[in-house]
């Protein structure tokens, strides 16, 4: 196991520790996790799953609740579809 | 593409929280065939969620191993529906589970409550449970200005672990009155075990401005949250912030109770002393029978275990610990309850529910849940009401309806599932 | 007795009921509507807001065809949350004998002057990649339409009551006929003219009305903008329609302008409650997803049932009851209620004002239903 992982967020490049959410690694990233109906970006809210504010594309499955997701090395993510 | 899995327990037991934890184990100590399951990565629920790279709460890992020596099953998925009485669906990462159950434990815990203000949906405004569970998820807070607002217990308690973590705590607002919390630090005297963690916690929290009567009126900032306009005791005061953990208090999970029959009081759970619901072979365990903390979480988890084995009477030994409880639930359900003036902070453009961008304006137009439901589309997104209902409810008395399934979002083939199919579909 | 308070009494403000306010009030009678829980509730809360003209009958054309074009002169008046869409519909043919029905279809419109595309199965991949390959082909029908049902409903009451009629909301209805309503609260509203336009509960009002509920399940899933084009049915759904005493499942799949897909459909007989049912849920979602495999990984944030209002001959109940002079039907509209809404309404009020309805009316006589009353 890697000390460190390797994702990326909308194509760049970060390195996150094991045991990192992928919505963690997305506010890492300074991004946010969705764009609502409206048009404002949005992060997380409630951390456990439940508000779905923080879903995002995963490794080219989108609308994945990135809260509940660890990152894997590798791992392709992507809030701008 | 789904894998089936058909399991069946004795005991099944939804929630990996302190309450589901204790039951499971109490449970499987007798030796029936019991299975426990949660949607994290690992048990704990929210009090006891794992953080990386620490070591889990002494407790936690007590109740983890107690499990494991008795042989519970630990699954990870997330109950959906339940196709026929005695089976519950879950689904997984790539799995839907069938699980079979003579008897089963409810112990879904709570969620925090969140109410609109102007700004409350900018980035980097969390819940306070929320902002924690994040951090344990390994967003870092070093050097960081926070804000803690809302109202209950959890604020200090996560204000304490911020810190602990780098982050700068400007300040702490309670919406609770200063009266309402010396109360309830009164009603704390009579909890040995809640003074000392009261004690650590103030010694921690030493510095950190704390204000009582006091709740956040608007929220700004470019692509994040940059500031926020506190109400102070009566005076606006701005404060720039990097981040806002803002929770009012908690609310019980109730979708799976009532999406099986269970009957609700109060929007609690209905549960009488062996913890058992309105349905003979449904026990209910911890916030979803009212929200009362961990230490009656596990109390309660224990006697359902127990009871949902048949060891009525090894369940009796508990009543008294329960018992001794119960003026510290009723004390906190006081001290945190909701003022009227919180009514007052969603402006017509406040967006409310955030699924579907549905603002404050559009909903006062309607009489009802149903009526604003159907016009607006309020409550239709995938938190299928559970951020926007608590808020209506409290801002306009709204009343939701029953729940249908899925009572979480689950993929199409996962709500395709047929009990009689030999094996998966190809 | 004293002059009644309205002319016309409507029971129900689901999509029929809303239309034929509307028209009423337009028409300058003073108008009540009385219902018992929500505008737009019912069956026009759950059903999928098609509008599709459908060529089972003669009289099921005219009338699908007339209210269609009654939609398509509303248009421009409907307010952005009505969401109306004319994305069209493809009936999709899997094999060479429904091919042989697209074609059946292509010329009964062509020769009443629908628009309609026959799609080879290349033509069928381009517009809908999505479905799976190895299908035979479709036909395209370019005016069909499809919006969002309660919001529809509201903007006729709402301008039914822009032209003076009052809405009673919240109170059940006991009895509605010999010129009056009553609701639960006791009160009472006296009329000159009754509509009952109460759909699955039409026939507790009216007795002998034989009204069946047909149950329905719908899912709704999260966004994916771009995933589908078109309303997409099979053509086995008029199979289905059409057997009166199994329970059946369609494909049957809508885009919603917010990207969302909607995935019925299913019909089942005597079925009262409204607990969705779980193996019907997944013949209903398998069906869909042998159409369209990638709609298995998609979340689906929803699922509801709905009772359509059946007829034992497949076309509604339009005009006087027989054996109450005060009494109107319009119901019985089964899967075409928001289609043919604003027609029914049209047609009901023509009756009633003398005015010469623009399609023949007979088919759609209550009185045929009734023995003693029913024409040769």
């Amino acid at each position: 196991m890697p000390d460190q992982l390797r994702v990326t967020v909308n194509g760049t490049e970060i390195v996150v520790p094991p045991g990192t959410t992928v919505a963690a690694a997305i506010v890492l990233a300074g991004q946010a996790c969705r764009t609502s109906v409206g048009g404002e970006p949005r992060g997380p809210l409630c951390g456990m799953g439940i508000c779905y504010e923080c879903r995002a594309a995963i490794d080219g499955s989108p609308h994945r609740p990135s809260c509940q997701v660890l990152c894997a090395h590798g791992m392709e993510i992507r809030t701008d579809e | 593409m789904n894998s089936l899995l058909r399991q069946e327990f004795d005991v099944l037991v939804v929630g990996g929280g302190p309450a589901g934890m204790a039951a499971a184990a109490r449970a499987a100590e007798c030796g029936l065939g019991v299975g426990i399951i949660d949607d994290n990565a690992t048990l704990g629920g929210q009090i006891w969620r794992s953080s990386l790279g620490a070591a889990p709460e002494p407790e936690s890992l007590n109740w983890t191993e107690r499990l494991r020596l008795a042989g519970a099953e630990v699954l990870r998925g997330r109950v959906f529906q339940q196709p026929e009485p005695g089976v519950l669906l879950a689904e997984g990462e790539d799995k839907l589970y069938a699980l079979k159950f003579e008897k089963l434990v409810l112990a879904t815990g709570a969620r925090e409550r969140f109410l609109p203000f102007p700004g409350w949906t900018l980035p980097n405004l969390m819940g306070a449970g929320g902002m924690q569970a994040m951090v344990k998820g390994g967003l870092s807070v070093k050097g960081k200005r926070v804000v803690v607002a809302g109202s209950g217990p959890l604020l200090l308690a996560v204000a304490a672990y911020l810190r602990r973590h780098g982050a700068q705590i400007v300040m702490i607002c309670e919406q609770a009155t200063w009266s309402s919390l010396a109360r309830f630090g009164l009603a704390l005297l009579r909890q040995p075990g809640k003074v000392a963690q009261g004690i650590q916690l103030k010694k921690e929290l030493a510095a950190v401005p704390f204000s009582a009567n006091s709740w956040p009126v608007a929220a700004s900032g470019k692509a994040a949250i940059e500031r926020v306009t506190v109400s102070r005791n009566g005076r606006m005061e701005e404060i720039r912030c990097d981040y806002l953990a803002c929770g009012f208090h908690l609310v019980p999970n109730i979708e799976l109770p009532l999406l099986l029959g269970c009957e609700i009081e109060n929007g609690c759970v209905r549960a009488d002393v062996l913890q058992r619901t309105s349905i003979a072979s449904i026990f209910c365990a911890g916030e979803p029978t009212g929200i009362g903390g961990v230490e009656l979480a596990l109390i309660e988890g224990q006697i359902a275990g127990l009871a949902a084995t048949g060891r009525d009477s090894e369940a009796q030994k508990l009543f008294r610990q329960r018992e001794k409880l119960r003026p510290f639930v009723r004390a906190l359900d006081r001290a945190f309850r909701l003022r009227p003036q919180l009514r007052s902070l969603p402006s017509p453009e406040t967006i409310v529910c955030r699924c579907e961008d549905v603002r404050y304006s559009s909903l006062r137009e309607h009489t009802s849940w149903q009526g604003a439901k159907l016009q607006t589309r309020c409550g239709m997104g995938p938190c299928q009401g559970r951020v926007c209902g608590p808020a209506t409810n409290f801002l306009l008395q709204w009343d939701p309806e029953s729940v249908r399934p899925p009572v979480f979002p689950a993929r199409v083939e996962s709500l395709a599932f047929m009990q009689n199919l030999a094996e998966p579909r190809a | 007795m004293s002059q009644p308070a309205y002319d016309v009494a409507i029971v129900g403000a689901g999509i029929v009921g809303a239309a034929c306010a509307d028209e009423f009030a337009r028409r300058g009678m003073s108008v009540a509507v009385v219902e018992g829980d929500l505008v737009g509730g019912g069956a026009t809360a759950a059903g999928m807001g098609h509008i599709v003209v459908m060529d089972d009958s003669e009289a099921q054309f005219a009338l699908t065809r007339y209210s269609q074009r009654l939609w398509q002169e509303l248009r421009p008046e409907l307010p952005l949350e009505v969401e109306y869409e004319p994305c069209g519909t493809i009936w999709v043919a899997a094999d060479e004998e429904e091919m042989a029905e697209v074609q059946r279809k292509r010329d009964f419109y062509t020769a009443r002057g629908v628009a309609t595309e026959v799609l080879g199965p290349q033509a069928l991949q381009s517009l809908e990649p999505n479905l799976r390959p190895g299908m035979s082909g479709g036909l395209r029908v370019l005016q069909d339409v499809v919006l969002y049902p309660p919001c529809a409903a509201a903007f006729l009451i709402n301008r039914a009551l822009k032209h003076g009629a009052k809405l009673h909301l919240g109170q059940a209805v006991t009895h509605g006929g010999q010129g009056r309503v009553r609701t639960a609260d006791g009160a009472e509203i006296g009329a000159t003219w009754v509509v009952n336009a109460a759909g699955a509960g039409a026939a507790d009002l009216t007795p002998g009305l034989g009204i069946k509920k047909r149950k329905g399940h719908l899912v709704i899933t999260d966004r994916y903008p771009g995933f589908l084009n078109h309303q997409l049915v099979e053509l086995g759904y008029l199979k289905s329609a059409h057997t009166v005493s199994s329970d059946s499942v369609a494909f049957n799949v809508q885009p919603r302008r917010t990207g969302q897909i909607l995935i019925g459909s299913s019909r089942q007989y005597r079925a009262e409650h409204p607990e969705v049912d779980q193996l019907i849920l997944a013949r209903m979602l398998r069906r869909a997803e042998e159409y369209m495999p990638v709609l298995a990984r998609m979340s689906a944030i929803r699922a509801w049932t709905g009772f359509r209002a059946a007829t034992p001959d497949k076309l509604p109940l339009i005009g006087p009851w027989p054996g109450d002079r005060s009494l109107l039907v319009a119901t019985g509209h089964e899967g075409l209620g928001i289609t043919t809404s604003l027609g029914t309404a049209r047609i009901l009020v023509d009756q009633i004002t003398g005015k010469k309805p623009e399609i023949p009316i007979e088919p759609y006589l209550p009185s045929r239903i009734v023995p003693e009353h029913a024409h040769a």
